[in-house]
């Protein structure tokens, strides 16, 4: 019953807020939901953009939870995931002509180190200067915008084009798409990776000492100081961990669909991230459904921008705001909740 | 003669731009420095903006009174707080988690609600100059006078006394008979009400119109801001002025040829001044020894 009520609070806030804002806005509610469901699921093709759309927010969602066990809450990782992108772009195009699985491989460890870096300047200066982890993050991610914009435009432009993008990577470095399954949509192997990572993730938490270390450290950084473990490193690794995980976000949307690395092409999948680790309740197992269920809302909502003429996709945003509202008073709602439910058996 | 003038005259230029920058940093750093003495980690001061901002000008779009903009604006700003209140005072909620939900929610109000009023996502439409508070100065003089006022009033009132206690000690205040929650919750609602005056400036004083993310991140330089100024109003107010002025430079430098060929610095490098300069100062001021003690404990 407990754990009933913990997993129905976050779902039933997100349809009575949506469709009182959706009323509120004059549209139908029915219309809204069933495009949004119909988008998602209704072919082969939207499963496949689903599953894409899913794909990014198991990493940065991964990233978030990562973070969490250790106490740290990772607001960054859209700006991880700018500079693992970035890397992995810059790495694709200077090296050009690599082959075969080398290419690959050489390109995920880049996005993975360039995320890896980033990431570890918000641990270095948490664990080492005690600076305020949230306004450092946020600050790096305009200074990640930034950077990406100028060796967007004036070191990898596409000549050919007249959108703000890098040239195309070469075939090496492209991962093969589902297209046998999903016709015409963009899922391709990133998906598999991501499912490695889980549990991966898992792993490292549950079975190693690293992660016994870092859920000490969450748990409480004194006890874990006392006990003699090295909890600035700790924290500065899990940062490392965290935006290196953040920066795969680029395999999915570089190695496998673009090709080329678009100016602010992430919708925000850095904040979902946030939403997605909190609804999953810290647990790598369960960022799956939790990143299906944004995944497809991502889509649904893209859709609902040219089905419905008053809702925009922003709609997603206020979803994730209701979901972590929805979580941060779980608790409270559940103990009132529980008292209902307790007077209204007894009588 | 000529090139002193000149140089002069860019200097107090420059003064003056950073003393503009600086209102909307003041108003929410000070939203930010009532909130956090008395207990509560406050990163909602973006939302906060971005609320209010939003509101007093779609408020003035729409009725074309200034006077309506403004209470809305400030309402809205309340709203938002008292939204935040209810997770972090009520429910006791994680603070950053509640403010990070309602930093996120609002980026999605917004867009959502223009949409459906203007057919525009994230966006107002562009107020005309009699629709707009053209002065700067009447800005200016409530920020200094509430420097004045918040200095007085956690030195000497009763209100500000408490709210210093419920982050200090709570316990020993309610040992008093003065129910922390409540002095909470007057901290958090006074909180988005200050702020609320820089967003309605960046948007219907600084600005005409809203814009999307019209704050870009200056509820978070503010509480970088109140950092430097160790949770105290004046050195706060300081602090503020110097992002102000960084924010400034930022402005001045993307016009000025700094290369021999006579070219300015590459614009995306200029526009990371304010943000790479805020995580120096975070790097540089360890700020958790004069944080309020009870901060971020529900």
């Amino acid at each position: 019953m407990k754990n009933l009520i913990k997993t129905l609070i976050p779902v039933v806030a997100i349809l009575t807020v949506v469709t009182f804002v959706i009323l509120v806005m004059g549209d139908n509610p029915f219309n809204v939901f069933q495009s949004i469901i119909w988008g998602a699921f209704g072919s082969a093709t939207s499963i496949g953009y689903t599953l894409f759309y899913s794909t990014p927010l198991v990493f940065t969602g991964l990233s978030v939870v990562v973070a969490l066990r250790a106490g740290l809450f990772n607001i960054g990782a859209e700006g991880q995931l700018y500079i693992g992108s970035l890397s992995l772009v810059a790495y694709a195009l200077m090296f050009k002509d690599q082959a075969g699985a080398v290419a690959i491989l050489g390109a995920v460890v880049a996005a993975l180190l360039g995320g890896a870096l980033w990431g570890s300047l918000v641990g270095l200066l948490k664990a080492f200067r005690g600076s305020h982890e949230v306004v450092v993050s946020i600050m790096l991610n305009f200074v990640s915008y930034a950077l990406c914009g100028y060796f967007i435009l004036n070191q990898f432009k596409n000549p050919f084009s007249q959108n703000p993008e890098t040239s195309e990577v070469e075939a090496a470095f492209r991962i093969s798409n589902w297209e046998a399954i999903f016709p015409h949509a963009p899922v391709n192997n990133a998906a598999l990776l991501a499912v490695f990572c889980v549990g991966l993730v898992w792993w490292l938490l549950y079975r190693s000492q690293w992660g016994f270390d870092v859920r000490f450290v969450g748990e409480s950084p004194e006890a874990a100081r006392r006990a003699g473990l090295p909890v600035r490193m700790r924290l500065l690794q899990v940062m490392a961990v965290s935006g290196a995980l953040a920066g795969l976000v680029g395999v999915n949307e570089i190695l496998g669909f673009s090709h080329k690395m678009k100016d602010q092409f992430s919708p925000g999948y850095g904040f979902m991230g946030i939403a997605v680790a909190l609804l999953a309740r810290g647990e790598p197992l369960r960022v799956i459904p939790a990143a299906l269920l944004f995944g497809m809302l991502q889509k649904g909502s893209l859709d609902l921008e040219i089905d419905s003429q008053k809702m925009t996709r922003d709609l997603a945003y206020v979803i994730q705001g209701v979901v972590m509202i929805a979580v941060a008073a779980q608790p409270y709602l559940s103990k009132k909740l529980e008292k209902r439910w307790e007077l209204w058996t007894r009588n | 003669m000529g090139i002193m003038d000149t140089q002069l005259s860019s200097v107090t230029e420059w003064l003056a731009s950073g003393v503009r920058m600086a209102i909307p940093l003041l108003f929410a750093a000070y939203g930010g420095l009532l909130t956090e003495r008395s207990g509560i980690a406050n990163i909602a001061l973006e939302a906060y903006l971005l609320m209010s901002s939003y509101t007093a000008a779609a408020v003035m779009a729409i009725t074309h009174n200034l006077y309506l903009a403004i209470s809305a604006g400030m309402l809205a700003a309340v709203l938002t707080a008292g939204i935040f209140g209810f997770l972090t005072v009520k429910v006791k909620a994680d603070q950053i988690v509640a403010g990070m939900a309602v930093n996120i929610l609002v980026m999605g109000i917004l867009p959502v609600t223009s949409n459906a009023l203007f057919s525009v996502s994230g966006q107002t439409p562009t107020l005309s100059l009699n629709e707009r508070i053209e002065q700067t100065w009447p800005f200016v003089a409530i920020g200094i006078l509430l420097i004045f006022v918040t200095h007085w009033m956690f030195a000497k009132t009763r209100l500000g006394l408490r709210i210093w206690a419920a982050g200090e000690n709570p316990d020993a205040l309610a040992a008093q008979g003065v129910l922390p929650k409540s002095v909470r919750w007057k901290a958090v609602l006074l909180g988005g009400l200050v702020t609320s005056i820089g967003g309605i400036y960046l948007s219907i004083g600084a600005g005409s119109g809203y814009t999307r993310n019209m704050s870009a991140g200056r509820g978070y330089i503010a509480l970088a801001a109140l950092i430097f100024g160790k949770w105290k109003p004046i050195p706060t107010a300081i602090g503020c002025l110097l992002f102000g002025l960084a924010d400034a430079l930022q402005m001045i430098l993307q016009s000025v040829s700094i290369f021999a060929d006579g070219s300015p610095l590459p614009t995306q490098f200029v526009q990371m001044i304010p943000y790479v300069l805020t995580i120096l100062v975070l790097a540089g001021f360890v700020g958790k020894v004069s944080a309020p003690k009870s901060l971020n404990t529900p």
